[in-house]
């Protein structure tokens, strides 16, 4: 299982819960599970594109990805960030 | 006149509802719903009043429709929205969802959505899931009509207008920034332009076939052969079956022009409109021509115009009303209502001789729709 850290944007989805957990090997497999259990959520972090969307931020670690190819260990963190500047 | 009124304001940080109270009077708003979010419009189904659909989307978050079956004292958001397919050819993504509107009375629960990208989806189910609608969305002159730009206008080019014959569910129009104005005769399963004598002054060909700016459309509720349109070079008006527009702009004043970004029918008279004039000289500031807002009123078929002024500011007011954010009510007298992207809402209760601030304060206003109240 992966620990995702959820954004302040995100978190009406997931009933508050910033931290959560979610299966799946890669980035795109723990987003469909995160789907599943709070619908809507994935949709708003990638595009139908699967492309990250332009104002989300994936870390896995440290390590910044944007592809949802990206392979996801088990105990891995998966944190989710909105990065927006402007008014 | 209806006793109880009921405004639905979209604005770039979250809806309002503003109520009257009996008379158009006592305005009092209602909110915020989706605090943050930006709500490019916010529609009643005028089959079904209960039914309330929102294109939302963030700074941050994808596109997304929010919908209310029970007049919005709840919300949820639809399971499926606006989206391309995963293979899409020309590899779109729905940005925001900028229009919707409601279908055809004989088709309950049908509404069209038009996004930007400019693009047109279609949903069955009150806006739950929506499908593309692949006759323009796949149109073999898709890019010709709809070219890919990043940006494009200040918000990003999008459908701007979704215009459907009452007489003929079939028979629907679409205003664009890039097109003019696409005409379907079969629900969307083909296009052709509806451009004939509407300038375009930026373009090389000043009259062609397409690449017009359509700001808005609107039919005259008792002859829905008459289509008014505030072009982004003009106003003009359309009597169907012919082809050829008029600009009746020029009869505007030549200190305020003729250009704007709505444009709104009487209700009962298909020879009265209303625009609101903004500022579209040299850089286009988009602002009240001189800082002096007013309303325009035609009750002739645009053959003139009359400043209409009593209420607003009459120097240093600096409003612009976008597209979605001036309507009318079917009342009689009919009601005026504009909001501003200084966070105004304005009305006028006699059909635009006078006008008073009903609200202030609210964050940038993108549209304004009306709902009559029981």
């Amino acid at each position: 299982m992966a620990q995702v850290l959820i954004p302040s944007q995100l978190t009406s989805y997931t009933g508050g819960a910033t931290r959560v957990e979610a299966a799946g090997g890669t980035v795109a497999a723990v987003l469909d599970d995160l789907d599943r259990r709070f619908p809507g959520l994935k949709f708003r972090v990638i595009d139908e594109r699967d492309c990250v969307r332009r104002h989300m931020r994936l870390f896995i670690g440290r390590s910044e990805t944007r592809s949802i190819a990206a392979p996801l260990g088990d105990g891995d963190e998966l944190l989710i960030f909105g990065a927006l500047s402007g008014g | 006149m209806a006793d109880r009124t009921r405004l639905l304001i979209g604005t770039r940080k979250g809806a309002w509802f503003l109520d009257s109270g009996s008379g158009r009077e006592g305005w009092s708003p209602q909110g915020p719903l989706f605090l943050g979010q930006i709500i490019n419009h916010l529609v009643s189904d005028p089959r079904d009043p209960e039914v309330l659909l929102a294109a939302a989307s963030t700074g941050h978050l994808g596109p997304t429709v929010q919908r209310s079956v029970d007049g919005g004292k709840t919300w949820a958001e639809a399971t499926r929205p606006p989206a391309f397919p995963s293979d899409d050819p020309h590899g779109r993504s729905v940005h925001h969802t900028f229009w919707l509107e409601p279908g055809h009375a004989s088709e309950p629960g049908v509404w069209w959505a038009g996004a930007s990208p400019q693009s047109l989806f279609r949903s069955a189910d009150n806006g739950d899931t929506w499908d593309g609608v692949t006759g323009l969305n796949e149109h073999p002159k898709v890019l010709d009509w709809f070219p890919p730009m990043d940006g494009g206008t200040p918000d990003g080019p999008m459908i701007a207008g979704i215009v459907i014959d009452p007489r003929d569910a079939r028979h629907m129009y679409l205003a664009t920034p890039t097109a003019g104005v696409l005409e379907t005769a079969d629900q969307g399963e083909t296009w052709a332009p509806l451009n004939e004598n509407v300038r375009c002054d930026y373009l090389p060909d000043p009259y062609p076939e397409y690449g017009q700016d359509a700001h808005q459309i609107a039919l005259a509720p008792t002859n829905p052969d008459r289509i008014w349109q505030q072009n982004h070079c003009g106003i003009y008006r359309l009597d169907r079956p012919a082809h050829r527009w008029d600009r009746i702009g020029d009869a505007m004043p030549r200190d305020v022009g003729d250009i704007g970004f709505s444009i709104v029918p009487h209700p009962r008279c298909e020879e009265t409109a209303w625009v609101f004039p903004m500022d579209g000289t040299e850089v286009w500031p988009r602002v009240s021509p001189g800082g002096r807002p007013a309303v325009y009123r035609t009750r002739d078929g645009g053959a003139s115009w009359e400043r209409q002024d009593q209420g607003f500011p009459r120097e240093q007011g600096w409003f612009t009303v976008k597209r979605q954010a001036m309507c009318g009510d079917g009342s009689d007298p009919m009601g005026l209502y504009l909001g501003t992207t200084s966070g105004e809402i304005w009305m006028s209760g006699d059909e635009g001789e006078s006008w008073r601030q009903i609200a202030a304060h609210l964050p940038e206003i993108y549209s304004v729709a009306v709902v009559p109240q029981a």
